[in-house]
């Protein structure tokens, strides 16, 4: 009974943190440019297929990764500087189609260098798994939880220590006026983008042991990461994890508990659950239209 | 005034039909009528879809939803309980409609990026729904579906049949079924936009506030184009069951909303002869890039890219605009 519950309590927090860590991405590319990248998901297939194609042609582990992370981050910087920043007058919902463009332009890439089967990637570390109360915890889940809260810290320390963590800030709360200051908006666009890539790389790499990967696995786990930051509230990077942990721990239970052919059903029914009674999420700030 | 907008409302008509009747001209076999009919139907959906999109300014990323209900519908009540087509397609339109506007009631409160959620969930829980409830949908492999059936008439598209002396098959037939299905869905979207529904709802696109300021009940008219486009969405859904003969739950999956969606902004949201011109492009593109062969997604997805970085407003608004400027430069050349 206990054992039960808390396998799929350990399913879901692992998968949570990955849909938190993708959240995150739309969080930060959503504060400073309103957009919201239906490409996202992407980063994440990149960051996975490239650190598996590596590793096979006899990369090192660690700079296979590293090489990956920095691929996904060319590649966010591509992905303002020649598709979002030229569109600077476009409606929402054109964006929304631009990005949507942008992710079947990467998938198809993805395919045509890397095939359409699934790959698999090793563990970080030994195939072991921990016993806890008759649980079975993957020794890969507590790497995705120790590199989730890293990338947790080191994000709060990006954006209230340094200066250019705080001019991303000042860009999202006022353009304008940041603009004023001197602030490089353009700039400061392009490290967003950036850094949300390097963040969807991560979280790719990390859970591509547990999920395997393939071209097109950055379409449902993007719109995971779009569900999970939307029960948080868009723009609130509490609310991204907690939107993320929440939906993963959801998804286990209704998969262990009612059937896993609905869990999908379930975590959608539970964003519109949250809308119906928050309309902007948990933590979503509360906007007044100006008219 | 009102003189003119009768004039323009029906010259578009007009060309729309003559385009449709010189069309077949250019057809050369069934697979052209086959992909011309489904561009038509789809067409008719993304009339109905542009509604609520390009006029009241609400976003919807589900509404392959209410089409795969549509088809399902038509599909299981003539196929599994033996109904005729006509009455299956107005009882699942009808029930789609109640379905649209219990949860349109709700979920068109959100604003922006909220509402594309609350949407892509909606289409998302009713393909989840149609692809596991096997006994009813034959879950992810499909089901056939009956030839429509009009008053006694079957409708199929490897029939023959005699019209005025002459003698035409059924892929024919089914060409000139949905080009009338498409004449008659544009021009109630055409008459609706030019109501007083319509005025209300474009004071909902300008400011949202400053219309119901002025009065107009924001909420019920959202509610309302939200279930005119979920019952254009649902019938044409049924003609695609009946055309098609065989469904899976691809036709209410989120790759097809997006599709939809496409269609109306890469043709121009808020015209409806745009959209129409979305719905072509977008069915005859993967035609076209069949011959890259394994770099078509890459095509696809580029050229989908370039045309709305460079035509942010779609296809045939920036068309025209380019067409009514080098008009004027020659009649200012002129004077």
């Amino acid at each position: 009974m206990l054992a039960e519950f808390l396998q799929y309590l350990f399913t879901g927090i692992t998968i949570g943190a990955t849909y938190a860590l993708i959240a995150l991405g739309f969080t930060l590319i959503y504060n400073a440019s309103h957009v919201i990248n239906f490409a996202q998901g992407e980063f994440l297939m990149i960051g996975g297929m490239a650190t598996v194609s590596l590793t096979a042609m006899g990369v090192p582990m660690v700079l296979a990764v590293v090489l990956a992370i920095i691929l996904a981050g060319v590649l966010g910087i591509a992905l303002q500087r020649l598709a979002i920043a030229p569109a600077k007058q476009a409606d929402v919902v054109t964006l929304i189609i631009i990005t949507i463009g942008a992710s079947i332009f990467i998938r198809g890439i993805a395919q045509v260098v890397w095939g359409k089967e699934y790959h698999v990637m090793q563990n970080f570390s030994s195939d072991l798994p921990i016993r806890v109360f008759g649980a079975v915890l993957n020794s890969q889940s507590l790497w995705v939880l120790g590199i989730g809260a890293v990338v947790v810290v080191a994000l709060v320390l990006f954006f209230t220590k340094t200066l250019t963590g705080k001019a991303i800030l000042a860009t999202s709360m006022n353009k304008e006026a940041a603009r004023l200051v001197g602030i490089r908006t353009q700039m400061v666009l392009m490290l967003a983008f950036m850094v949300s890539a390097l963040l969807g790389a991560v979280a790719g790499i990390v859970v591509a042991p547990i999920t395997f990967t393939s071209y097109d696995i950055g379409i449902i786990l993007g719109l995971k990461g779009f569900v999970a930051a939307a029960i948080g509230g868009l723009g609130s990077g509490v609310g991204a994890i907690v939107g993320g942990i929440a939906l993963g721990i959801v998804e286990a239970m209704a998969a262990g508990y009612i059937s896993s052919d609905y869990k999908d059903a379930v975590a959608f029914s539970m964003i519109l659950l949250v809308l119906f009674f928050m309309p902007r999420g948990l933590f979503g700030a509360k906007v007044v239209e100006r008219v | 005034m009102m003189n003119r907008f009768m004039q323009s409302r029906l010259r578009g008509l007009i060309v729309l039909a003559l385009i449709l009747i010189i069309l077949p001209a250019f057809l050369a076999n069934s697979f052209h009528y086959e992909l011309v009919t489904q561009m038509a139907i789809l067409a008719a959906t993304v009339v109905g879809l542009n509604l609520l999109v390009g006029y009241a300014g609400q976003i919807s990323l589900g509404h392959a939803g209410f089409f795969g209900l549509g088809a399902y519908f038509s599909g299981i009540a003539t196929g599994t309980y033996g109904w005729p087509s006509v009455p299956a397609l107005l009882v699942g339109a009808i029930l789609v409609a109640i379905i649209a506007w219990v949860v349109g009631r709700p979920i068109l409160r959100l604003k922006g990026h909220y509402l594309s959620m609350a949407t892509l969930a909606v289409g998302f829980i009713i393909a989840i729904i149609l692809n596991n409830e096997r006994d009813f949908t034959g879950g992810p492999d499909g089901m056939p579906v009956p030839a429509l059936e009009v008053f006694g008439w079957e409708l199929s598209a490897f029939g023959q049949y005699s019209l005025f002396g002459l003698t035409i098959e059924g892929f024919q037939a089914w060409y000139i079924f949905a080009s009338v299905v498409l004449l008659v869905a544009v021009w109630f979207a055409l008459n609706l936009i030019e109501s007083p529904i319509g005025r209300a709802l474009r004071s909902v696109h300008g400011s949202e506030v400053a219309a119901s300021v002025v009065g107009v009940n924001t909420a019920k008219y959202k509610s309302l184009v939200f279930v005119i486009s979920a019952i254009y969405a649902s019938l044409m859904g049924g003609l695609y069951a009946h055309f098609q003969g065989f469904i899976t739950p691809a036709v209410a999956s989120f790759e097809f909303s997006i599709l939809f969606i496409t269609m109306v902004v890469l043709g121009g949201m808020g015209s409806t002869f745009g959209v129409i011109l979305g719905a072509v492009v977008l069915k005859l593109l993967p035609q076209v890039l069949a011959d890259f062969q394994e770099l078509e997604t890459v095509m696809f997805g580029l050229i989908l890219m370039l045309t709305m970085i460079f035509m942010p407003k779609g296809l045939l608004p920036t068309l025209t605009a380019i067409v009514s400027r080098r008009m004027r430069k020659k009649a200012g050349g002129e004077a």
